[in-house]
């Protein structure tokens, strides 16, 4: 058994749902962002979310937009660390898998196996590292896979057809396809590329690719599940909880995405 | 690929000495550190620009173009000057090289004038960059107008507060200053929003990197571009000292470009090499490895890998971390690195003043502050060390005069 080519749990559970004839849904929460946290997870989960992401707040970071980089420094600056977070997660019995995403250093701070460990030990299913490119992240994904974490790799819409080859085939639980050339943040239009890509990638793997950035209402996440199984929405949320909605006004907002998918 | 992993010296000459600061090796390692850990979206534009570099780099029509802009625009070479009134203060004989002679006062214009010839080359009509000091936005603005690129530069509130009159000349020279706002809203920050913009523009703008740092090829060809520091000094030294080396060269330390092209030229010699660091910033010494901002390397940070702020007087030596090769020759004991006070730098930078009729930068004061604590004691008397004098410090002038009068 090589544990890279197995398929886990996060992969089997997004695989059974979309041959069920779903679209998928992954919604982004930052974790530590308020003292209810979790609840906002499990609001979520219960309004259809297929996966979550949760994130785990990096001082820098790169990827992301306004929104993302304030309640990063909002959930720092309430003290949260990578094990308070795992700490909190440990006996949230959400009911869908969770994916950690997060910056490298965390984990290399850390020590990568152990990092991957402490993931594994608190439930998380997977893990996504955006600044841990294809050329960078062997090691990583070995250790990962060592410790039961699927890590998803991201494909952009410059990669070339072979890096797109290479990410899906070394991609584990989904692939997930950056829909434009930016970073996380709400957009008022769908880009072009988000369609591009989603055919791409479904054209040289039968993993669940789900596209992600930028895709923030119920008429967007529709037009981009035309082509990819499953959409990731974080901003959307995100700003909703900074305005101070608790699990109820996430659930809602999910709600209307899982709604607006399920009727298509 | 650690030369000498039991962290000793190599005694000079020996066969591991010539190894270096040479080449990365093709992932763009110096030993444990450099790589490239970008977002997927930028790995093709940091293979791109690899490539350009590496074409560029042995085409001898592109370097005559380079050495011929260096000489006719940024007025190079810089001579070294003989510091006679410091040298007898000190004890030591000190060479000054003063890259604060070139255009747009520092050595920050060497890096800009090779990267625009690169975007040239790769048909990008958009620079951005990133600022503490703000001698590399400006300079970076000044290689923009040159050759007609837009240009953006990101600046922490911080930065652009205490470097008020180098945001004036960057809008002068057509750039549009942002503002940065995260963060500590210092230099660290202004890299976060310039690689965010990137992210978004990479497909007709050039990232023009201030300093040793940074993804995959950056450390090495900003390095290459700084070379020239070194090779003329190390031409003019021997022309001083009869043939030989000086015992010591100095350089102060942000992301160590100025110190990188100064080493460069002796790191095959017998001189022992110094990066000053502000004892605020201390990279090498109290950072621990990390990766942020594209590369592997040592960073301050907390026990969870969130990165520290840095505090320096200084603007341009602002920044938690250190380019990777620097990381690499603290590593392979080929360069020492040191700190200094911001109390001492304040001293230094009169100290020139009044000994030279030489105004410092506050960045190049942290290598004469060094130099002044340690003669006679880690420098011995009657040693020779040449300073990089990295800027000079009309752009500090106001700065310190505020912080003289006790305004803040
Ligand atoms: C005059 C001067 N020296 C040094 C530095 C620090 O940069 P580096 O360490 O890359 O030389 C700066 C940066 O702004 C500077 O303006």
């Amino acid at each position: 058994m090589t544990p890279t080519t197995q398929v886990g749990p996060l992969e089997a559970s997004l695989r059974a749902r979309r041959d069920a004839g779903h679209k998928l849904l992954a919604p982004y929460v930052t974790g530590g962002l308020t003292d209810d946290w979790t609840e906002v997870l499990r609001a979520v989960a219960a309004a259809g979310a297929d996966a979550i992401e949760v994130g785990i707040p990096f001082s820098d970071p790169v990827m992301d937009g306004p929104t993302i980089q304030e309640a990063s420094a909002t959930a720092l600056a309430r003290g949260v660390t990578p094990p308070s977070i795992l700490h909190d997660l440990t006996g949230v019995d959400a009911g869908v898998p969770l994916v950690a995403m997060t910056y490298y250093n965390l984990a290399y701070r850390m020590g990568e196996l152990r990092f991957a460990r402490s993931l594994a030990a608190a439930g998380v299913a997977g893990a996504i590292l955006p600044d841990l490119p294809l050329d960078e992240s062997a090691g990583w994904e070995a250790e990962a896979a060592a410790a039961g974490i699927e890590t998803v790799l991201l494909a952009a819409p410059v990669t070339s057809d072979d890096r797109l080859g290479e990410i899906a085939a070394r991609s584990r639980g989904f692939v997930y396809g950056v829909s434009l050339m930016g970073i996380t943040g709400e957009r008022a239009e769908v880009a072009s590329s988000a369609a591009v890509m989603a055919k791409r990638l479904k054209a040289v793997t039968d993993k669940p690719v789900l596209i992600g950035f930028g895709v923030s209402t119920p008429r967007q996440a529709v037009e981009v599940c035309a082509e990819a199984d499953g959409v990731i929405v974080a901003s959307a949320l995100i700003r909703t909880l900074l305005a101070g909605g608790g699990p109820e006004a996430a659930a809602d907002f999910v709600g209307g995405l899982r709604e607006a998918l399920d009727r298509g | 690929m650690t030369d000498a992993a039991d962290g000793s010296r190599p005694a000079p000459g020996s066969a591991v000495e010539a190894t270096h600061m040479g080449d990365p090796d093709d992932r763009g390692r110096f030993g444990d550190f450099g790589g490239r850990f970008v977002p997927e979206s930028l790995v093709p534009a940091c293979q791109e620009l690899e490539a350009a570099f590496r074409a560029a780099w042995s085409d001898d029509a592109f370097h005559t173009e380079l050495d011929d802009r260096l000489r006719t625009y940024a007025g190079r070479p810089s001579p070294v000057t003989e510091a006679e009134n410091l040298s007898r203060r000190l004890g030591v004989r000190v060479l000054l090289k003063r890259e604060d002679l070139n255009h747009t006062g520092s050595h920050k214009i060497n890096n800009v004038i090779g990267q625009a010839l690169l975007t040239r080359h790769m048909g990008k009509k958009r620079l951005i960059a990133e600022t503490g000091a703000g001698q590399h936005g400006v300079a970076a603005a000044t290689a923009a107008a040159l050759f007609d690129l837009d240009c953006v530069v990101y600046m922490g509130e911080v930065d652009v507060e205490r470097q008020a009159l180098n945001v004036f000349r960057m809008e002068l020279l057509g750039a549009e200053v942002r503002p940065v706002s995260s963060g500590s809203r210092t230099l660290k920050d202004a890299i976060n929003e310039a690689m965010r913009d990137w992210v978004a523009s990479v497909e007709t703008t050039h990232y023009c990197i201030g300093s040793v740092m940074g993804p995959h090829p950056y450390p090495w060809m900003v390095r290459e571009l700084q070379r020239v520091i070194g090779d003329e000094a190390r031409v003019q030294s021997k022309e001083l000292l009869d043939g030989g080396d000086p015992d010591l060269v100095v350089a102060c330390v942000g992301g160590g470009s100025n110190a990188a092209g100064i080493f460069a030229g002796f790191a095959e010699g017998p001189a022992r090499l110094v990066g000053v660091q502000p004892d605020g910033g201390a990279a090498i010494g109290r950072g621990l490895p990390g990766v942020v901002h594209g590369s592997a390397s040592l960073l301050l940070q907390d026990e969870h890998g969130q990165v520290s702020e840095a505090h320096s007087v200084s603007a341009g030596l602002d920044y938690p971390g250190v380019g990777p090769e620097h990381a690499h020759l603290a590593a392979t004991g080929r360069a020492e690195y040191v700190t200094v006070t911001d109390a001492e730098v304040l001293d230094a930078f009169e100290l020139l003043s009044r000994s030279e009729g030489i105004i410092p930068a506050l960045e190049p004061a942290h290598a004469i502050a060094w130099v002044a604590r340690e003669a006679g004691g880690a420098i011995p008397t009657g040693a020779t060390v040449l300073v990089n004098l990295s800027g000079r410090g009309d752009k500090d002038a106001e700065q310190v005069m505020r912080i003289r009068k006790g305004t803040r």
